[in-house]
């Protein structure tokens, strides 16, 4: 049962970040390819997870950690460069 | 022995709950068709979604392993925590550059009327006006 179940959200998980590269490469305008990029690192940190579950390791964790955190403060840099044309004033 | 199997059915319905919240999120973001629409989907679905997926891990390793872990909550606590703060950079960001948007989409930038606009400069006590 849990071997379906990986590979169904595997399976899942692997569409959501074809979908993220889709936004990713057609998306209009700025905003929207680094909303694209937010979510693919979320996606990415499922995947992850999930890749622990498989090989059966907590190994890891930490690295999912460590690209949560230098994720958001990517996101944030990009977000206050646009909106200030500067990152730190 | 029952007990195992119930455990087993929780992680399994966790972890396809967790792919179908990622899923759907990133569906919203690649089929709505205004910025602020797609940014509904990934702030809220795939956070649940990952959410979802951690519960399912640390279940796990709790099941074979004997002993909780918490480390693992703290990546969906990162999580929670950051996602409303960038969804609400990425919302400024996107009115500050003016993005195109249907009649529907409420919530434009706050504009001056005509007659709030006053005359004199404001008053900045760095340069001797305070």
């Amino acid at each position: 049962m849990l071997d379906i179940a990986l590979t169904i959200s595997l399976t899942l998980v692997v569409l959501a970040l074809l979908l993220n590269v889709y936004r990713l490469a057609v998306g209009p305008d700025m905003p929207d390819r680094i909303l694209a990029l937010d979510t693919m690192y979320i996606n990415s940190i499922a995947l992850i997870v999930l890749m622990g579950l498989w090989l059966n390791t907590k190994t890891y964790f930490e690295s999912a950690l460590l690209i949560a955190m230098l994720g958001f403060i990517s996101t944030v840099a990009v977000c206050k460069y646009l909106l200030r044309g500067d990152i730190i004033e | 022995m029952t007990l195992y199997v119930i455990l087993e059915g929780v992680i399994a319905f966790f972890l396809v709950a967790g792919g179908a919240f990622a899923f759907i999120g990133s569906l919203g973001m690649a089929h709505l068709r205004d910025f602020y629409m797609r940014l509904h989907g990934p702030t809220k679905a795939t956070t649940l979604g990952i959410g979802c997926m951690l519960i399912a891990s640390m279940l796990y390793f709790w099941v074979t392993q004997g002993k909780p872990d918490i480390q693992e909550m703290l990546i969906t606590l990162f999580l929670f925590i950051t996602a409303p703060v960038s969804a609400h950079l990425l919302a400024k960001t996107g009115l500050h550059m003016q993005l195109k948007h249907i009649d529907e989409t409420g919530g434009r930038p706050p504009e001056l009327r005509p007659e709030e606009i006053g005359e004199k400069p404001v008053p900045h006590p760095d340069r001797g006006h305070g």
